[in-house]
């Protein structure tokens, strides 16, 4: 997340609302990029292209951007294998994936880390030893990541992680308006919130709206979870729409919407990169985590090979490409990544806060802002869903 | 009166047609191909329905939960009103737009002119409908073509985009040019001599138009509607790209039930409610286009 209030330049250069005849052509031209983009980002969630014959192919099952060439071609090369990735949306439909194919399909499955253990329980996952990664290279904060870890046995090994709050049109709203998840009822809203279309983080910043930050906004009794329904449902006037990543992409970059909670710098990262106006901030009540991790599938046959591509990923060379993933950026828990990206991209580290001087990204951890976005503990995740689906068609 | 009864040839005629080897043989594609991906399907679908679902893995079993469970959510029956509200206006639109636009060229243009026109009506499909669809938010968002026009004569900004009105325009791209071509071949096919005759009978061309030429032309037109309700009750991308999924129409409902906990049979709940809503509405619509005049 940008600190908005040193990042000058971006909010200037978007500064026409005047609708004249130049102005008007600009926004069309950036209207017309935002729906091509959009486009591309959606329709090939499912396609990779194939690449030159490899002796070894290595499948993957991941969220979309970590097959790409610029997140494996080194390792590719390096090993002469070609990595096949299968993309999903969403944890469940990654479940949903692995389970309707036969065991050692993957030999990769890159998780949310509020999944691993529903992939532990379902025998999708083997164990892993963790003198074999670079553990030891992690931040205190995810060197035993309770979510990867079932007992003493560790079955996912964390790749990158990333912050979930308010993102803005910095047009129409400062960061400091965008520092109170209240804002969303804010009357020059009206119509222009929107949703990415998945219920576990906006309804887990929602609930961090309530006050619902310990021990968690997703652990959460009857009477916070009916309050959680009411304040959700208090924000449908403002709603403009619902989203998937590619719509979630083009709303902001089009300005066709102002505000969104639950998304964060892996959407406005990219959009910025546009020239969009747009930024993220972690309200003052508090903001959500999601992490992306590396386990081995279950009855995989190339066990060492994918064991060296987590190596090679978590590694420093690896941890600056994760950083600066062209489908979406993410934060490196490794100390060395955070050495290699402010050797390989001072400005892209200063950008993510992963700097050693200041207030960095962990330090938001340390002080207990953020909070580990996880599926609900007291309630169900029909209930959830359920509930979602009620707050559409209110 | 039954002046394009070939746009569907095989009505039943007095004598009973013998079924031949040679007829079976030529139509025995079509019974496996309907067989295999649309009876199979179906069925699997309906046992589905009854299926349970635990830890994201389907059981296959026979319980009636994803029935009663859907049938008891007010959301589902809000959608499912929706959706066919939706789905009857788009139709009404979409016929009542495309009918000038059929009639101008069946009976206005020069045959020249009609097959450029046919062409142009048949061009669009040769680009993906989502394309096409996505493109649409260059003309509607805020900012967009449309709301910059209505800045130059001082109007607007208008929300065009994220509401029924993106939604509809979206049905129109997908159904319009197909509906046009369809009435069109049905308007092209009415006897020329019985127009003339009502003529002579000092019938005027507005009555004409309704009392002569749409009756013959109502085979193409009540398909042309089917057609689009079809296509606009099950369609997916234009009330979520367009409509922002505000609100969430029957396949949006779909998507959503399999995205979270992955509950396939309680999709498949869905799915068969809309089809049976869509063989009802098409028997129907069918059984009048048929339907002797009294």
């Amino acid at each position: 997340m940008t600190d908005i209030k040193k990042d000058k330049p971006l909010s200037e250069k978007s500064e026409t609302k005047v609708a004249g005849p130049d102005a008007g052509r600009r926004r069309i031209i950036k209207g017309a990029g935002a729906v091509t983009a959009a486009s591309a980002l959606s329709v090939p969630m499912i396609l990779v292209p194939p690449r030159a014959n490899a002796a070894t192919e290595l499948n993957m099952i991941a969220w979309y951007g970590h097959g790409e060439p610029d997140m494996v071609e080194e390792f590719e090369a390096m090993h002469n294998v070609k990595i096949k990735a299968k993309y999903y949306a969403g944890g469940d439909n990654m479940l949903a994936l692995i389970s309707q194919s036969p065991p050692g399909t993957y030999d990769l499955v890159l998780s949310d880390g509020e999944f691993v253990k529903l992939l532990k329980e379902a025998g999708y996952i083997e164990p892993m030893d963790p003198n074999e990664y670079n553990m030891g290279d992690l931040f205190d904060e995810y060197s035993h990541f309770d979510a990867h870890w079932m007992g003493d046995t560790l079955y996912s090994v964390i790749v990158r992680f990333g912050y979930l709050g308010v993102s803005f049109n910095t047009d129409i709203i400062s960061a400091e308006e965008a520092s109170d998840y209240n804002i969303l009822w804010d009357s020059k809203l009206k119509g222009k919130v929107g949703h990415f279309d998945w219920h576990l983080p906006n309804l887990g910043c929602l609930s961090l709206r309530d006050g619902n930050d310990k021990p968690s906004p997703f652990d959460i009794n009857s009477s916070q979870w009916s309050k959680l329904q009411e304040t959700t449902l208090s924000l449908k006037p403002q709603v403009g729409g619902y989203f998937d990543y590619g719509g979630t992409f083009a709303s902001l970059k089009n300005g066709e919407i102002y505000a969104m909670c639950g998304i964060g710098d892996w959407i406005t990262g990219v959009v910025r990169k546009d020239g969009s106006p747009v930024d993220s901030v972690i309200p003052k009540q508090g903001g959500i985590q999601w992490t992306e991790s590396y386990s081995i599938g279950k009855g995989s046959k190339k066990q060492d090979l994918a064991k060296e591509f987590i190596r090679y990923i978590t590694s420093p060379k690896g941890q600056v490409r994760s950083i600066q993933m062209a489908a979406y950026p993410g934060m490196s828990p490794y100390k060395s990544g955070w050495t290699a990206i402010n050797e390989a991209n001072p400005e892209e580290a200063k950008r993510q806060r992963m700097t050693f001087d200041g207030h960095n990204c962990i330090d938001d951890l340390r002080e207990g802002r953020i909070h580990f976005r996880q599926t609900p503990v007291q309630q169900s995740l029909e209930d959830w869903n359920d509930f979602w689906s009620e707050y559409k068609n209110a | 009166m039954s002046g394009n009864d070939t746009l569907l040839p095989g009505r039943p005629g007095p004598q009973r047609r013998q079924v031949t080897l040679y007829g079976l043989t030529w139509s025995m594609p079509i019974v496996i191909w309907q067989l295999i991906f649309f009876v199979f399907p179906l069925i699997f679908l309906v046992v589905l329905s009854f299926w349970l679902v635990k830890n994201y893995r389907m059981v296959p079993g026979f319980d009636t939960i994803n029935w009663v469970k859907m049938f008891s959510k007010g959301y589902f029956w809000d959608a499912y009103w929706r959706t066919l509200g939706y789905a009857g206006v788009a139709t009404i639109v979409t016929s009542i737009l495309a009918f000038p636009c059929a009639f101008a060229l069946a009976f206005k243009v020069s045959p020249k002119v009609r097959r450029w026109a046919l062409f142009f009506l048949i061009v669009p499909f040769f680009t993906s409908y989502l394309v096409r669809t996505y493109s649409w938010q260059i003309f509607l968002n805020d900012n967009g073509i449309f709301n910059t026009l209505f800045a130059f004569v001082g109007l607007g900004p208008f929300q065009l985009l994220n509401n029924f009105f993106g939604t509809l325009v979206g049905y129109l791209t997908l159904c319009l040019p197909l509906v046009v071509v369809l009435q069109l071949i049905s308007l092209a096919n009415v006897d020329r001599t019985l127009i003339e005759a009502a003529h002579n009978l000092g019938c005027g061309r507005l009555r004409t138009v309704f009392q002569v030429i749409i009756p013959l032309a109502k085979i193409g037109i009540i398909l042309g509607a089917v057609f689009t309700f079809i296509l606009t009750f099950g369609d997916f991308v234009s009330p979520y790209y367009l409509g922002g999924s505000k609100p969430p129409t029957l396949s949006i409902l779909i998507i959503d039930t399999t995205k979270s906990g992955q509950q396939w049979p309680r999709a498949a709940v869905v799915a068969i409610v809309m089809i049976v809503t869509l063989l009802t509405i098409m028997f129907a619509s069918v059984a009048a286009a048929y339907r002797k005049r009294t």
